[in-house]
């Protein structure tokens, strides 16, 4: 065989964050904790597909009259409206007014990759701010979407908060009618949100600067327990009239992570120009995938539409939610006990799947090794994966980290 | 980001072969892909990241969404001569001219089996034919197979062409699907396959592949998947699969035979030879856009314009009415 034409590509880095997983792994201590992942796990450690869901999906294999022939291009239709009242509210004015257009998406990524695909070839402005940080995989979507990426402080070291001051230095300077992607809650990897007089400061810079804002909406219900106090950043744009687009995941909050469900909303000024942005979205779904997949959608297309269902659904999404935020005050409680040094009140104040501990790289290092403990090298760690049985040896273990001589 | 790997597995072996050394020696790169789509998109991206400076050629005429993938990959586009009006068969000289005339280590996008629109396929020696001069020409093959058992009724043959290729020593990329031999379509379940030169070749290219596939979609869907590794996994489930898909290709295959009978009978001017040579899910009829227009104005037949009948859509209920509607439109050219 002659030279390959692709020998010179070289092995990629594994992706930091699925690479802990891998790390994981391969150790075979029986106290190792996988606080990498940013999947929900029980008390038991177990990965839990909701009782809901499955219920769902059931009643969807039993029902013999169900085909698997293509999606439109834009997905199913009955998700597509359902994800918008979620998201939206059932009376939001968007949707009574019909400007909203829905597509369903691979999850939160495919939703915010045909979105930033769309704004590179209809938009005025290529730039999109994020946060730093961000999840890790943001600016790739977007580069690779065709936008240009620039940063907006968000978190602050020395707080462990928001950088507020920062982030409005930032926005406001920012060019006019730039993008801007705003976590919806729960922001990922900080925990970091800011309160809702903060949200209606960066609501009313936004639309002074007449920036776009993209948010992605990866945790809705997830964050609080409450899925409309987690849309509420959301709704409070959309209640000013202007336009924004938003990238919703069913991944979390329904545990339908590898179904790939998800949906891109763009809110626009009228439903002429809803209309014609959907036929637009159409061509930059086509030549991608042309159209997504039906199983996930149908699962969440079944437990939206009935009462009952979704009145189970919110249960169990709570019950997530209050898990999560027990762990949080366990942990907190703990290094109290253990005095600890340092101030780890962010653990309890911060909001969502993740903390951001504080802990440096050499530290997280040192956990890695000594401790079997597997986080990313930024010091997240996901609340998620840890029960009370393991929080007393994840405490140890950052009480060594903090306290060692190097 | 690989997706399921049981799954992939089960995948190669159908385009590669049960006992495929290539397979033995960990030589290929793949990955789940959302379907044939995906699975050229993910290639056409890889070709544009690492082989920037090439082009794709396409056959004339092609499914209409190969041009619009390789389009948003920013890989740009040539044509070859494929489809000849005349005979409704092949265009071999001039295709093999195009080949030729090629600049060297082109990339070549080839319809494995049952090419989409037209139904018509080279045949095995003229496949050996195509095979030797790509190797002349450095050329890269890519196939698109997306009809794997559903244009014979027999995997194995339909697999014929990349089969000869791979005999021949050419590397080569594969988008497989399985929306229409299994019946999976809105499950978006594919596979892109490149074979390398070993395996460290095969693990840095998988590699790259999941960077192309994490910005956008992070993984593919489980479900389709699962389907696909738990009966390729299981020898009853499997042996069942390959009896159904023979069922639906023989079904196929007899509404090409109905079709053309019945427009015979009738005592059609035209010769409809060419309905039984092609093969596969589409029949390229030959009519023009404005006879086609006649069918859906005053027959309710509906079909794209460039002729392009899909025989899935005929049934002994409907081959009647659908040859005395060609035949009257159709009888005065």
């Amino acid at each position: 065989m002659a030279d390959s034409v692709f020998d010179h590509v070289v092995r990629a880095p594994e992706d930091a964050i699925l690479g802990v997983t891998v790390a994981f792994n391969k150790d075979t201590s029986p106290v190792k904790l996988n606080l990498g992942v940013g999947a929900y796990r029980t008390e038991e450690g177990k990965p839990l597909v909701l009782s809901v869901v499955r219920q769902a999906e059931q009643s969807l294999v039993n029902d013999a009259s169900r085909v698997k022939e293509y999606l439109p291009i834009i997905g199913l239709a009955e998700f597509n409206k359902l994800s918008a009242k979620l998201i939206f509210g059932a009376d939001s004015p968007a949707i009574q007014e019909n400007r909203v257009t829905t597509v369903q998406c691979l999850s939160g990524t495919g939703s915010l990759r045909v979105g930033g695909e769309f704004l590179a070839r209809h938009y005025h402005e290529r730039t999109i701010y994020i946060p730093q940080p961000t999840w890790g995989n943001h600016p790739k979507v977007f580069t690779l979407a065709g936008l240009s990426v620039k940063y907006y402080r968000y978190y602050d070291p020395a707080t462990r908060g928001l950088d507020f001051q920062g982030l409005l230095e930032d926005l406001g300077s920012a060019p006019t009618g730039a993008v801007v992607l705003l976590h919806a809650c729960a922001h990922n990897p900080t925990g970091v949100d800011p309160t809702v007089e903060q949200w209606e400061q960066i609501r009313h810079l936004i639309r002074s600067k007449k920036l776009l804002p993209f948010f992605d909406s990866a945790y809705q219900g997830f964050a609080s327990g409450s899925l409309d106090a987690d849309a509420q950043s959301v709704r409070m744009f959309v209640a000013d009239g202007g336009e924004c687009l938003v990238a919703q995941s069913y991944a979390k909050n329904m545990g339908l992570y590898g179904e790939r469900v998800g949906a891109l909303s763009i809110v626009c000024k009228t439903s002429d120009v809803a209309g014609r942005v959907e036929t637009q979205l159409k061509l930059v779904i086509r030549p991608m995938y042309s159209n997504p997949p039906i199983h996930g959608a149908s699962i969440v297309a079944t437990i939206l539409r009935d009462k009952d269902m979704y009145n189970e659904w919110t249960i169990e999404l709570k019950a997530m939610a209050d898990r999560i935020i027990s762990m949080r005050h366990q942990l907190f409680e703990t290094l109290k006990a253990r005095g600890t040094p340092g101030d780890w009140s962010h653990i309890i104040k911060q909001i969502g799947m993740f903390t951001f501990t504080g802990l440096n790289s050499e530290q997280v290092a040192f956990m890695t090794r000594e401790y079997h403990i597997y986080m990313t090298s930024d010091g997240r760690i996901s609340m998620a994966g840890l029960s009370s049985r393991t929080i007393p040896h994840l405490a140890d273990a950052i009480h060594a980290a903090v306290t060692r001589a190097s | 980001m690989g997706g399921s790997v049981k799954m992939v597995e089960e995948t190669l072996k159908l385009a590669y072969g049960e006992d495929s050394k290539f397979i033995k020696d960990k030589r290929i790169a793949a990955v789940q892909a959302l379907s044939g789509t995906g699975a050229c998109r993910l290639f056409a991206d890889f070709q544009k990241r690492f082989r920037p400076d090439s082009q794709i050629y396409i056959p004339v005429p092609t499914w209409a969404n190969h041009h619009n993938i390789w389009r948003d990959a920013h890989v740009p586009q040539r044509t070859y001569h494929y489809y000849h009006p005349e005979s409704k068969g092949l265009d071999f000289a001039a295709l093999m001219d195009d080949v030729k005339n090629a600049p060297n280590g082109s990339f070549f996008l080839l319809h494995a089996c049952a090419h989409n629109p037209t139904g018509v396929d080279p045949s095995e020696d003229q496949w050996r034919e195509i095979s030797y001069q790509i190797k002349v020409k450095g050329h890269f093959p890519f196939f698109d197979m997306a009809y794997q058992g559903f244009a014979s009724g027999d995997p194995e043959r339909d697999a014929k062409s990349i089969r000869i290729f791979l005999e021949d020593g050419h590397a080569i990329g594969i988008a497989q699907s399985y929306a229409k031999n299994m019946g999976l379509y809105g499950q978006r379940v594919g596979c892109l396959s490149v074979l390398c030169e070993d395996e460290k070749q095969a693990i840095a290219v998988k590699s790259q592949l999941q960077q192309l596939a994490r910005p956008m979609y992070s993984n593919p869907p489980v479900h389709g998947a699962l389907i696909v590794s738990t009966i390729l996994g299981n020898p009853d489930l499997k042996s069942l699969w390959l009896k159904e898909v023979k069922v639906m290709a023989d079904r196929i295959i007899g509404m090409r035979t109905a079709l053309r009978e019945n427009l015979e009978k009738l005592g059609s001017p035209l010769s409809w030879k060419h309905i039984t040579e092609q093969i596969g899910m589409f029949c390229y009829s030959g009519m023009t856009p404005e006879q086609v227009d006649r069918l859906t104005k005053e027959y309710h037949i509906y079909m794209t314009r460039n002729g392009r009948i899909s025989m899935a859509g005929v049934t002994t209920g409907n081959v009647g009415y659908l040859a005395n509607a060609i035949n009257e439109v159709t009888k005065s050219s």
